[in-house]
Protein backbone atom coordinates (compact mmCIF):
# COMPACT_ATOMS: atom_id res chain seq x y z
CA UNK A 1 0.00 0.00 0.00
CA UNK A 2 2.83 2.34 0.80
CA UNK A 3 4.50 1.55 -2.48
CA UNK A 4 5.65 4.29 -4.75
CA UNK A 5 7.46 4.04 -8.01
CA UNK A 6 10.95 5.42 -8.37
CA UNK A 7 10.39 6.69 -11.90
CA UNK A 8 7.57 7.69 -14.18
CA UNK A 9 6.02 5.01 -16.30
CA UNK A 10 8.23 4.03 -19.18
CA UNK A 11 5.49 4.81 -21.61
CA UNK A 12 5.85 8.45 -20.64
CA UNK A 13 2.25 8.70 -19.60
CA UNK A 14 1.60 10.44 -16.34
CA UNK A 15 0.70 8.02 -13.58
CA UNK A 16 -2.83 8.78 -12.35
CA UNK A 17 -3.39 9.74 -8.74
CA UNK A 18 -4.35 6.33 -7.47
CA UNK A 19 -4.73 7.51 -3.90
CA UNK A 20 -7.31 10.11 -4.88
CA UNK A 21 -9.15 7.60 -7.02
CA UNK A 22 -9.34 5.09 -4.19
CA UNK A 23 -10.43 7.81 -1.79
CA UNK A 24 -13.22 8.89 -4.11
CA UNK A 25 -14.39 5.31 -4.43
CA UNK A 26 -14.13 4.71 -0.70
CA UNK A 27 -15.79 7.89 0.54
CA UNK A 28 -19.35 7.40 -0.81
CA UNK A 29 -19.29 3.69 -0.03
CA UNK A 30 -18.16 4.29 3.55
CA UNK A 31 -20.66 7.09 4.01
CA UNK A 32 -23.50 4.96 2.69
CA UNK A 33 -22.49 2.00 4.82
CA UNK A 34 -22.33 4.12 7.98
CA UNK A 35 -25.70 5.71 7.31
CA UNK A 36 -27.26 2.30 6.71
CA UNK A 37 -25.64 0.86 9.82
CA UNK A 38 -26.68 3.74 12.03
CA UNK A 39 -30.20 4.36 10.84
CA UNK A 40 -31.34 1.04 9.36
CA UNK A 41 -29.38 -1.80 10.89
CA UNK A 42 -28.51 -0.25 14.25
CA UNK A 43 -31.99 -0.21 15.77
CA UNK A 44 -32.25 -3.94 15.10
CA UNK A 45 -28.87 -4.95 16.46
CA UNK A 46 -28.82 -7.23 19.49
CA UNK A 47 -29.61 -7.37 22.31
CA UNK A 48 -32.43 -4.86 21.71
CA UNK A 49 -33.56 -1.94 23.79
CA UNK A 50 -35.75 -3.44 26.50
CA UNK A 51 -33.34 -2.29 29.20
CA UNK A 52 -30.80 0.47 29.62
CA UNK A 53 -27.92 -1.99 29.57
CA UNK A 54 -29.21 -3.57 26.38
CA UNK A 55 -29.74 -0.17 24.83
CA UNK A 56 -26.20 0.79 25.76
CA UNK A 57 -24.84 -2.41 24.26
CA UNK A 58 -26.80 -1.80 21.08
CA UNK A 59 -25.36 1.71 20.92
CA UNK A 60 -21.85 0.36 21.52
CA UNK A 61 -22.16 -2.22 18.78
CA UNK A 62 -23.54 0.41 16.40
CA UNK A 63 -20.65 2.77 17.13
CA UNK A 64 -18.10 0.03 16.63
CA UNK A 65 -19.78 -1.05 13.42
CA UNK A 66 -19.77 2.54 12.17
CA UNK A 67 -16.06 2.77 12.94
CA UNK A 68 -15.22 -0.61 11.49
CA UNK A 69 -17.17 -0.34 8.27
CA UNK A 70 -15.01 2.39 6.65
CA UNK A 71 -11.88 0.45 7.48
CA UNK A 72 -13.27 -2.74 5.99
CA UNK A 73 -14.57 -0.90 2.94
CA UNK A 74 -11.20 0.75 2.43
CA UNK A 75 -9.47 -2.63 2.45
CA UNK A 76 -11.99 -4.09 0.03
CA UNK A 77 -11.95 -1.02 -2.23
CA UNK A 78 -8.17 -1.00 -2.31
CA UNK A 79 -8.09 -4.73 -3.10
CA UNK A 80 -10.66 -4.35 -5.85
CA UNK A 81 -8.86 -1.32 -7.30
CA UNK A 82 -5.55 -3.17 -7.28
CA UNK A 83 -7.03 -6.21 -8.92
CA UNK A 84 -8.55 -4.13 -11.70
CA UNK A 85 -6.05 -1.34 -12.33
CA UNK A 86 -2.81 -3.14 -11.53
CA UNK A 87 -3.73 -6.49 -12.95
CA UNK A 88 -1.33 -8.29 -15.27
CA UNK A 89 -1.97 -7.39 -18.90
CA UNK A 90 -1.37 -9.47 -21.99
CA UNK A 91 2.16 -9.03 -23.31
CA UNK A 92 3.43 -7.19 -20.29
CA UNK A 93 6.14 -9.41 -18.86
CA UNK A 94 8.13 -6.72 -17.10
CA UNK A 95 8.61 -6.63 -13.40
CA UNK A 96 6.77 -4.02 -11.47
CA UNK A 97 8.60 -0.88 -10.40
CA UNK A 98 10.76 -1.16 -7.28
CA UNK A 99 9.05 -0.31 -4.04
CA UNK A 100 10.35 2.21 -1.57
CA UNK A 101 9.00 3.27 1.77
CA UNK A 102 6.72 6.24 2.06
CA UNK A 103 6.99 7.92 5.44
CA UNK A 104 3.87 9.99 4.98
CA UNK A 105 1.65 7.06 4.17
CA UNK A 106 3.18 4.95 6.93
CA UNK A 107 2.70 7.71 9.46
CA UNK A 108 -0.88 8.24 8.33
CA UNK A 109 -1.61 4.53 8.54
CA UNK A 110 -0.11 4.18 12.00
CA UNK A 111 -1.72 7.38 13.20
CA UNK A 112 -5.19 6.53 11.97
CA UNK A 113 -5.17 2.99 13.32
CA UNK A 114 -3.73 4.14 16.65
CA UNK A 115 -6.40 6.81 16.92
CA UNK A 116 -9.13 4.26 16.19
CA UNK A 117 -7.85 1.77 18.75
CA UNK A 118 -7.25 4.37 21.45
CA UNK A 119 -10.62 5.99 20.90
CA UNK A 120 -12.26 2.57 21.18
CA UNK A 121 -10.40 2.01 24.43
CA UNK A 122 -11.63 5.30 25.87
CA UNK A 123 -15.12 4.78 24.50
CA UNK A 124 -15.32 1.21 25.83
CA UNK A 125 -14.16 2.24 29.28
CA UNK A 126 -16.62 5.11 29.40
CA UNK A 127 -19.44 2.88 28.28
CA UNK A 128 -18.62 0.35 30.96
CA UNK A 129 -18.35 2.82 33.81
CA UNK A 130 -21.09 5.37 33.20
CA UNK A 131 -24.11 3.07 32.77
CA UNK A 132 -23.43 1.34 36.09
CA UNK A 133 -21.48 -1.61 34.83
CA UNK A 134 -23.35 -1.94 31.54
CA UNK A 135 -25.40 -4.87 32.79
CA UNK A 136 -22.42 -7.01 33.72
CA UNK A 137 -21.88 -8.65 37.09
CA UNK A 138 -19.76 -6.36 39.26
CA UNK A 139 -19.13 -8.70 42.15
CA UNK A 140 -20.51 -8.23 45.63
CA UNK A 141 -19.20 -4.68 46.05
CA UNK A 142 -20.12 -2.92 42.82
CA UNK A 143 -18.08 0.15 42.00
CA UNK A 144 -20.58 1.64 39.58
CA UNK A 145 -24.07 1.97 40.99
CA UNK A 146 -27.14 3.78 39.70
CA UNK A 147 -28.90 6.41 41.74
CA UNK A 148 -32.19 6.01 43.52
CA UNK A 149 -33.58 2.88 45.10
CA UNK A 150 -33.49 0.01 42.64
CA UNK A 151 -35.85 -2.91 42.81
CA UNK A 152 -33.97 -5.80 44.39
CA UNK A 153 -34.31 -9.11 42.59
CA UNK A 154 -32.30 -12.04 43.80
CA UNK A 155 -31.46 -14.57 41.12
CA UNK A 156 -30.73 -18.04 42.45
CA UNK A 157 -29.19 -20.59 40.13
CA UNK A 158 -29.39 -24.29 40.84
CA UNK A 159 -29.10 -27.37 38.72
CA UNK A 160 -31.18 -26.79 36.62
CA UNK A 161 -33.55 -23.95 37.19
CA UNK A 162 -33.55 -20.27 38.00
CA UNK A 163 -35.59 -18.99 40.92
CA UNK A 164 -36.11 -15.38 42.01
CA UNK A 165 -36.60 -13.74 45.39
CA UNK A 166 -38.10 -10.32 45.96
CA UNK A 167 -36.83 -9.09 49.33
CA UNK A 168 -38.77 -5.82 49.15
CA UNK A 169 -42.01 -7.80 48.96
CA UNK A 170 -41.60 -10.09 51.93
CA UNK A 171 -38.88 -12.23 50.41
CA UNK A 172 -41.12 -14.59 48.48
CA UNK A 173 -39.41 -16.87 46.00
CA UNK A 174 -40.78 -17.91 42.66
CA UNK A 175 -39.79 -19.43 39.37
CA UNK A 176 -41.25 -16.45 37.51
CA UNK A 177 -39.22 -13.38 36.63
CA UNK A 178 -41.49 -10.36 36.52
CA UNK A 179 -40.20 -6.77 36.42
CA UNK A 180 -41.87 -3.35 36.27
CA UNK A 181 -41.16 -1.08 33.35
CA UNK A 182 -39.23 2.14 33.90
CA UNK A 183 -37.57 0.87 37.07
CA UNK A 184 -33.92 0.57 38.00
CA UNK A 185 -33.27 -3.10 38.78
CA UNK A 186 -30.54 -4.56 40.97
CA UNK A 187 -29.98 -8.25 40.29
CA UNK A 188 -28.28 -10.08 43.14
CA UNK A 189 -27.06 -13.24 41.48
CA UNK A 190 -25.93 -16.32 43.36
CA UNK A 191 -25.93 -20.10 43.11
CA UNK A 192 -26.79 -23.01 45.36
CA UNK A 193 -24.45 -25.51 43.77
CA UNK A 194 -22.12 -25.12 40.80
CA UNK A 195 -21.23 -22.06 38.73
CA UNK A 196 -24.02 -20.83 36.52
CA UNK A 197 -24.28 -17.60 34.55
CA UNK A 198 -27.46 -15.57 34.52
CA UNK A 199 -28.28 -13.94 31.24
CA UNK A 200 -31.39 -11.82 30.75
CA UNK A 201 -30.75 -11.33 27.07
CA UNK A 202 -33.14 -8.57 26.06
CA UNK A 203 -32.16 -6.60 29.17
CA UNK A 204 -28.45 -6.87 28.34
CA UNK A 205 -27.70 -8.39 31.73
CA UNK A 206 -25.20 -11.16 32.23
CA UNK A 207 -23.68 -12.10 35.56
CA UNK A 208 -22.00 -15.26 36.80
CA UNK A 209 -23.87 -17.12 39.51
CA UNK A 210 -21.31 -18.51 41.93
CA UNK A 211 -22.06 -20.35 45.16
CA UNK A 212 -21.30 -18.24 48.24
CA UNK A 213 -20.98 -15.09 46.11
CA UNK A 214 -23.40 -12.24 45.54
CA UNK A 215 -22.79 -10.89 42.07
CA UNK A 216 -24.57 -7.59 41.45
CA UNK A 217 -25.72 -6.35 38.05
CA UNK A 218 -27.84 -3.33 37.21
CA UNK A 219 -30.17 -2.32 34.45
CA UNK A 220 -33.19 -0.13 33.99
CA UNK A 221 -36.21 -1.55 32.22
CA UNK A 222 -37.29 0.74 29.39
CA UNK A 223 -40.18 -1.05 27.74
CA UNK A 224 -42.62 -3.86 28.36
CA UNK A 225 -41.85 -7.19 26.75
CA UNK A 226 -40.47 -10.65 27.25
CA UNK A 227 -36.97 -11.52 28.35
CA UNK A 228 -35.20 -14.73 27.45
CA UNK A 229 -33.28 -15.99 30.46
CA UNK A 230 -30.55 -18.52 29.85
CA UNK A 231 -27.59 -20.02 31.63
CA UNK A 232 -24.34 -19.08 29.94
CA UNK A 233 -22.07 -21.38 31.94
CA UNK A 234 -21.95 -25.07 31.13
CA UNK A 235 -23.39 -26.51 34.31
CA UNK A 236 -24.25 -30.13 33.70
CA UNK A 237 -26.72 -32.38 31.95
CA UNK A 238 -29.58 -29.93 31.55
CA UNK A 239 -27.57 -26.74 31.12
CA UNK A 240 -29.15 -26.08 27.73
CA UNK A 241 -32.59 -26.45 29.26
CA UNK A 242 -32.00 -23.95 32.06
CA UNK A 243 -34.16 -21.28 30.53
CA UNK A 244 -36.97 -18.99 31.63
CA UNK A 245 -39.09 -16.41 29.90
CA UNK A 246 -39.24 -13.28 32.03
CA UNK A 247 -41.73 -10.47 31.64
CA UNK A 248 -41.40 -6.71 31.89
CA UNK A 249 -44.83 -5.34 32.68
CA UNK A 250 -46.40 -2.07 33.70
CA UNK A 251 -45.79 -0.81 37.22
CA UNK A 252 -49.39 -1.41 38.23
CA UNK A 253 -49.35 -4.94 36.82
CA UNK A 254 -46.11 -5.66 38.63
CA UNK A 255 -47.44 -4.36 41.92
CA UNK A 256 -50.56 -6.47 41.53
CA UNK A 257 -48.49 -9.55 40.70
CA UNK A 258 -46.11 -8.99 43.59
CA UNK A 259 -48.92 -8.44 46.05
CA UNK A 260 -50.75 -11.55 44.87
CA UNK A 261 -47.58 -13.65 44.91
CA UNK A 262 -46.76 -12.47 48.42
CA UNK A 263 -50.12 -13.78 49.59
CA UNK A 264 -50.20 -16.94 47.52
CA UNK A 265 -46.68 -17.93 48.51
CA UNK A 266 -46.97 -16.97 52.17
CA UNK A 267 -46.95 -20.59 53.37
CA UNK A 268 -43.90 -21.31 51.29
CA UNK A 269 -42.10 -18.14 52.33
CA UNK A 270 -42.41 -19.21 55.97
CA UNK A 271 -40.19 -22.22 55.40
CA UNK A 272 -37.67 -20.45 53.23
CA UNK A 273 -34.43 -19.48 54.91
CA UNK A 274 -34.29 -15.79 55.84
CA UNK A 275 -33.38 -13.62 52.91
CA UNK A 276 -29.65 -13.47 52.51
CA UNK A 277 -27.34 -12.38 49.73
CA UNK A 278 -25.85 -15.88 49.59
CA UNK A 279 -26.86 -19.31 50.78
CA UNK A 280 -24.24 -21.92 51.50
CA UNK A 281 -26.05 -25.22 51.07
CA UNK A 282 -23.38 -27.06 53.01
CA UNK A 283 -23.35 -24.87 56.08
CA UNK A 284 -26.92 -23.73 56.49
CA UNK A 285 -27.45 -24.03 60.18
CA UNK A 286 -30.99 -25.23 60.06
CA UNK A 287 -30.17 -27.87 57.53
CA UNK A 288 -27.35 -29.21 59.65
CA UNK A 289 -29.58 -29.28 62.71
CA UNK A 290 -32.25 -31.13 60.81
CA UNK A 291 -29.80 -33.76 59.75
CA UNK A 292 -28.30 -34.22 63.17
CA UNK A 293 -31.67 -34.51 64.85
CA UNK A 294 -32.86 -36.96 62.26
CA UNK A 295 -29.70 -39.00 62.49
CA UNK A 296 -29.16 -38.54 58.80
CA UNK A 297 -26.51 -37.39 56.47
CA UNK A 298 -27.37 -35.77 53.21
CA UNK A 299 -26.17 -34.93 49.77
CA UNK A 300 -23.59 -32.34 48.95
CA UNK A 301 -20.29 -31.43 50.54
CA UNK A 302 -20.61 -32.63 54.11
CA UNK A 303 -24.16 -33.66 53.35
CA UNK A 304 -23.37 -37.33 53.34
CA UNK A 305 -20.67 -37.76 55.92
CA UNK A 306 -17.15 -39.05 55.87
CA UNK A 307 -18.09 -42.58 54.89
CA UNK A 308 -19.04 -41.25 51.48
CA UNK A 309 -16.15 -39.18 50.19
CA UNK A 310 -17.21 -36.56 47.73
CA UNK A 311 -16.33 -37.22 44.13
CA UNK A 312 -15.98 -34.39 41.65
CA UNK B 1 8.74 -54.97 6.50
CA UNK B 2 7.42 -56.83 3.50
CA UNK B 3 4.46 -55.60 1.52
CA UNK B 4 2.09 -58.35 2.73
CA UNK B 5 3.07 -57.66 6.31
CA UNK B 6 2.41 -53.95 5.89
CA UNK B 7 -0.95 -54.59 4.26
CA UNK B 8 -1.88 -56.99 7.04
CA UNK B 9 -0.82 -54.54 9.73
CA UNK B 10 -2.75 -51.72 8.10
CA UNK B 11 -5.86 -53.88 7.73
CA UNK B 12 -5.73 -55.02 11.34
CA UNK B 13 -5.21 -51.48 12.58
CA UNK B 14 -8.13 -50.26 10.49
CA UNK B 15 -10.38 -53.01 11.81
CA UNK B 16 -9.41 -52.24 15.41
CA UNK B 17 -10.30 -48.57 14.96
CA UNK B 18 -13.52 -49.42 13.11
CA UNK B 19 -14.62 -51.82 15.82
CA UNK B 20 -13.78 -49.25 18.49
CA UNK B 21 -15.81 -46.56 16.76
CA UNK B 22 -18.72 -48.94 16.25
CA UNK B 23 -18.61 -49.89 19.93
CA UNK B 24 -18.69 -46.27 21.03
CA UNK B 25 -21.55 -45.46 18.68
CA UNK B 26 -23.65 -48.47 19.60
CA UNK B 27 -22.88 -48.64 23.30
CA UNK B 28 -22.73 -44.97 24.26
CA UNK B 29 -24.45 -42.93 21.59
CA UNK B 30 -27.26 -45.22 20.56
CA UNK B 31 -27.54 -47.03 23.87
CA UNK B 32 -29.66 -45.84 26.74
CA UNK B 33 -32.64 -46.76 28.80
CA UNK B 34 -35.82 -47.95 27.10
CA UNK B 35 -38.93 -45.83 26.71
CA UNK B 36 -42.17 -46.83 28.38
CA UNK B 37 -45.18 -45.94 26.29
CA UNK B 38 -48.36 -44.83 27.98
CA UNK B 39 -51.62 -44.35 26.15
CA UNK B 40 -54.93 -43.10 27.39
CA UNK B 41 -57.24 -45.62 28.98
CA UNK B 42 -60.91 -45.95 28.13
CA UNK B 43 -61.57 -43.01 30.42
CA UNK B 44 -59.34 -40.86 28.26
CA UNK B 45 -56.75 -40.57 31.00
CA UNK B 46 -53.27 -41.93 31.56
CA UNK B 47 -52.27 -43.66 34.76
CA UNK B 48 -48.53 -43.32 35.17
CA UNK B 49 -46.94 -45.34 37.96
CA UNK B 50 -43.39 -44.85 39.15
CA UNK B 51 -41.31 -45.70 42.18
CA UNK B 52 -38.25 -44.23 43.81
CA UNK B 53 -35.63 -46.43 45.42
CA UNK B 54 -32.79 -45.51 47.70
CA UNK B 55 -30.70 -47.92 45.75
CA UNK B 56 -31.33 -50.25 42.87
CA UNK B 57 -29.87 -53.72 42.68
CA UNK B 58 -27.10 -55.45 40.74
CA UNK B 59 -29.75 -57.47 38.96
CA UNK B 60 -31.71 -54.41 37.84
CA UNK B 61 -28.85 -51.99 37.23
CA UNK B 62 -25.51 -53.77 36.94
CA UNK B 63 -23.68 -50.60 35.94
CA UNK B 64 -24.58 -48.62 39.06
CA UNK B 65 -26.41 -50.81 41.54
CA UNK B 66 -25.98 -48.40 44.46
CA UNK B 67 -27.39 -45.34 42.78
CA UNK B 68 -30.70 -43.87 43.81
CA UNK B 69 -33.17 -44.28 41.03
CA UNK B 70 -36.65 -43.99 39.64
CA UNK B 71 -38.37 -46.99 38.03
CA UNK B 72 -41.40 -46.82 35.76
CA UNK B 73 -44.05 -49.50 35.53
CA UNK B 74 -44.75 -50.77 32.05
CA UNK B 75 -48.54 -50.49 31.62
CA UNK B 76 -48.71 -53.45 29.27
CA UNK B 77 -46.74 -55.98 31.29
CA UNK B 78 -46.88 -54.50 34.76
CA UNK B 79 -43.13 -54.95 35.07
CA UNK B 80 -40.91 -52.31 36.59
CA UNK B 81 -38.55 -50.89 34.02
CA UNK B 82 -35.32 -49.14 34.91
CA UNK B 83 -35.81 -46.01 32.89
CA UNK B 84 -36.87 -42.39 33.15
CA UNK B 85 -38.14 -42.09 29.60
CA UNK B 86 -41.83 -42.31 28.92
CA UNK B 87 -44.33 -41.16 26.36
CA UNK B 88 -47.83 -39.83 26.95
CA UNK B 89 -50.48 -38.41 24.63
CA UNK B 90 -50.89 -34.66 24.27
CA UNK B 91 -53.62 -32.68 26.03
CA UNK B 92 -54.49 -35.59 28.24
CA UNK B 93 -54.95 -35.90 31.95
CA UNK B 94 -52.15 -37.91 33.51
CA UNK B 95 -52.73 -39.44 36.94
CA UNK B 96 -49.36 -40.05 38.52
CA UNK B 97 -48.71 -42.44 41.37
CA UNK B 98 -45.22 -42.51 42.84
CA UNK B 99 -44.34 -45.18 45.36
CA UNK B 100 -41.64 -43.88 47.65
CA UNK B 101 -39.11 -46.49 48.73
CA UNK B 102 -36.56 -43.97 49.95
CA UNK B 103 -36.08 -42.18 53.26
CA UNK B 104 -36.07 -38.44 53.71
CA UNK B 105 -33.58 -35.99 52.33
CA UNK B 106 -33.98 -32.22 52.64
CA UNK B 107 -34.32 -29.97 49.68
CA UNK B 108 -31.52 -27.60 48.98
CA UNK B 109 -34.00 -24.95 47.95
CA UNK B 110 -37.27 -24.97 49.82
CA UNK B 111 -39.09 -23.31 46.95
CA UNK B 112 -39.55 -26.81 45.59
CA UNK B 113 -41.53 -27.74 48.68
CA UNK B 114 -44.52 -26.18 46.99
CA UNK B 115 -46.72 -28.24 44.70
CA UNK B 116 -47.10 -26.47 41.37
CA UNK B 117 -48.52 -27.34 38.00
CA UNK B 118 -50.84 -30.10 39.14
CA UNK B 119 -54.60 -30.08 38.78
CA UNK B 120 -55.89 -28.07 41.69
CA UNK B 121 -52.35 -27.21 42.71
CA UNK B 122 -52.36 -30.16 45.04
CA UNK B 123 -50.72 -33.55 45.52
CA UNK B 124 -51.84 -36.31 47.87
CA UNK B 125 -49.68 -38.06 50.40
CA UNK B 126 -51.83 -41.12 50.74
CA UNK B 127 -55.19 -39.42 51.05
CA UNK B 128 -53.88 -36.22 52.60
CA UNK B 129 -53.89 -33.22 50.26
CA UNK B 130 -50.63 -31.31 50.28
CA UNK B 131 -49.90 -27.92 48.75
CA UNK B 132 -46.66 -27.13 50.56
CA UNK B 133 -44.64 -30.03 51.92
CA UNK B 134 -42.09 -29.83 54.66
CA UNK B 135 -38.92 -30.08 52.62
CA UNK B 136 -36.91 -28.72 55.51
CA UNK B 137 -37.92 -25.98 57.88
CA UNK B 138 -35.38 -26.35 60.59
CA UNK B 139 -36.93 -29.30 62.32
CA UNK B 140 -36.20 -32.97 61.73
CA UNK B 141 -39.71 -33.79 60.66
CA UNK B 142 -39.27 -32.96 57.04
CA UNK B 143 -41.22 -35.43 55.04
CA UNK B 144 -39.96 -35.55 51.50
CA UNK B 145 -37.43 -37.73 49.77
CA UNK B 146 -37.32 -36.53 46.16
CA UNK B 147 -39.25 -34.34 43.79
CA UNK B 148 -40.79 -34.94 40.40
CA UNK B 149 -40.51 -31.76 38.38
CA UNK B 150 -41.09 -30.89 34.74
CA UNK B 151 -39.85 -27.28 34.56
CA UNK B 152 -41.15 -26.78 31.03
CA UNK B 153 -44.75 -26.93 32.29
CA UNK B 154 -43.94 -25.58 35.76
CA UNK B 155 -44.85 -28.92 37.33
CA UNK B 156 -43.13 -29.59 40.64
CA UNK B 157 -44.19 -32.12 43.23
CA UNK B 158 -42.26 -33.08 46.35
CA UNK B 159 -42.47 -36.83 46.94
CA UNK B 160 -43.40 -38.02 50.39
CA UNK B 161 -40.67 -39.80 52.32
CA UNK B 162 -41.12 -43.52 52.70
CA UNK B 163 -41.27 -45.42 55.98
CA UNK B 164 -37.95 -47.02 55.18
CA UNK B 165 -35.33 -47.29 52.53
CA UNK B 166 -35.40 -50.10 50.03
CA UNK B 167 -31.95 -50.90 48.73
CA UNK B 168 -32.88 -53.54 46.19
CA UNK B 169 -34.94 -51.67 43.65
CA UNK B 170 -37.27 -52.21 42.00
CA UNK B 171 -39.06 -52.96 45.23
CA UNK B 172 -42.40 -54.66 45.57
CA UNK B 173 -43.09 -54.71 49.28
CA UNK B 174 -45.63 -52.50 50.98
CA UNK B 175 -43.12 -50.37 52.88
CA UNK B 176 -43.53 -47.32 50.75
CA UNK B 177 -45.18 -43.95 50.71
CA UNK B 178 -47.72 -43.10 48.05
CA UNK B 179 -47.76 -39.71 46.38
CA UNK B 180 -50.47 -39.00 43.83
CA UNK B 181 -51.21 -36.04 41.62
CA UNK B 182 -52.62 -35.27 38.19
CA UNK B 183 -51.64 -32.89 35.46
CA UNK B 184 -52.58 -32.11 31.89
CA UNK B 185 -50.03 -32.85 29.24
CA UNK B 186 -49.07 -29.96 26.97
CA UNK B 187 -48.66 -29.99 23.19
CA UNK B 188 -46.42 -32.55 21.57
CA UNK B 189 -42.76 -32.24 22.38
CA UNK B 190 -40.00 -33.50 24.62
CA UNK B 191 -40.04 -32.22 28.19
CA UNK B 192 -37.22 -33.01 30.56
CA UNK B 193 -37.98 -33.87 34.10
CA UNK B 194 -35.78 -34.17 37.12
CA UNK B 195 -35.55 -34.46 40.89
CA UNK B 196 -34.57 -31.29 42.73
CA UNK B 197 -33.39 -32.98 45.89
CA UNK B 198 -29.62 -33.25 45.59
CA UNK B 199 -29.67 -36.98 46.15
CA UNK B 200 -26.58 -38.04 44.23
CA UNK B 201 -24.92 -39.92 47.01
CA UNK B 202 -21.22 -39.13 47.39
CA UNK B 203 -21.08 -36.81 44.41
CA UNK B 204 -20.13 -33.16 44.67
CA UNK B 205 -23.07 -31.10 45.87
CA UNK B 206 -25.20 -34.24 45.57
CA UNK B 207 -25.90 -33.39 41.95
CA UNK B 208 -23.61 -35.82 40.18
CA UNK B 209 -24.01 -39.47 39.25
CA UNK B 210 -27.68 -40.43 39.23
CA UNK B 211 -28.74 -36.78 39.14
CA UNK B 212 -26.95 -36.29 35.83
CA UNK B 213 -27.69 -39.65 34.25
CA UNK B 214 -30.84 -40.33 32.29
CA UNK B 215 -32.42 -43.49 33.61
CA UNK B 216 -31.94 -42.63 37.28
CA UNK B 217 -33.21 -39.30 38.69
CA UNK B 218 -33.89 -37.42 35.49
CA UNK B 219 -35.30 -38.14 32.09
CA UNK B 220 -37.68 -37.07 29.39
CA UNK B 221 -41.43 -37.04 29.05
CA UNK B 222 -42.18 -37.28 25.35
CA UNK B 223 -45.62 -35.97 24.53
CA UNK B 224 -47.02 -37.33 21.29
CA UNK B 225 -49.95 -35.95 19.39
Amino acid sequence: MAATTSAPAESGQREPNHGLRIFLIWLPLALAADLIIWFVWGPHLPPGDLGSAAQGQQFDISVMAVMAAPVMIFVLAYAAYALIVWRHREGDDEDGPPIHGNARISATWIGVTAAIVLSLFVFGTYELVVPAGAGAGEGNTPIWTPGGTPLQVQVIGQQWRWTYRYPQFGGFETTALVLPVGQEIQFNVTSLDVIHSFSAYQLGVKADANPDVNNVAYTKTLAAGTVQVRCFELCGLWHADMTTVGHVVSVSAFKAWAAASKVQLAALTKILPPYSLTYDPNSVAQLGQAFVKAGLSGAGGNYYGAQYPVQP
Amino acid sequence: MSLPARVTTLTVAFLVVAVGVAFVVVHYLLGGPPTVNYSASSSGQVNLVMQTDASSSPQAVPSAPTWVSYFIRDPSSGAWVHTTLFTVPAHTRVNVTILGYDGSTPLRNQVFSKVTGTMGGVAYYGTTPVKVANGWNGNPNFNIQHTFAIPGINLSVPIQAGPGTCLTGPCTNNQHSTTKFSFMTPAAGVYRWQCFVPCGLSFLDGNGGPMQTIGFMTGNMTVVS
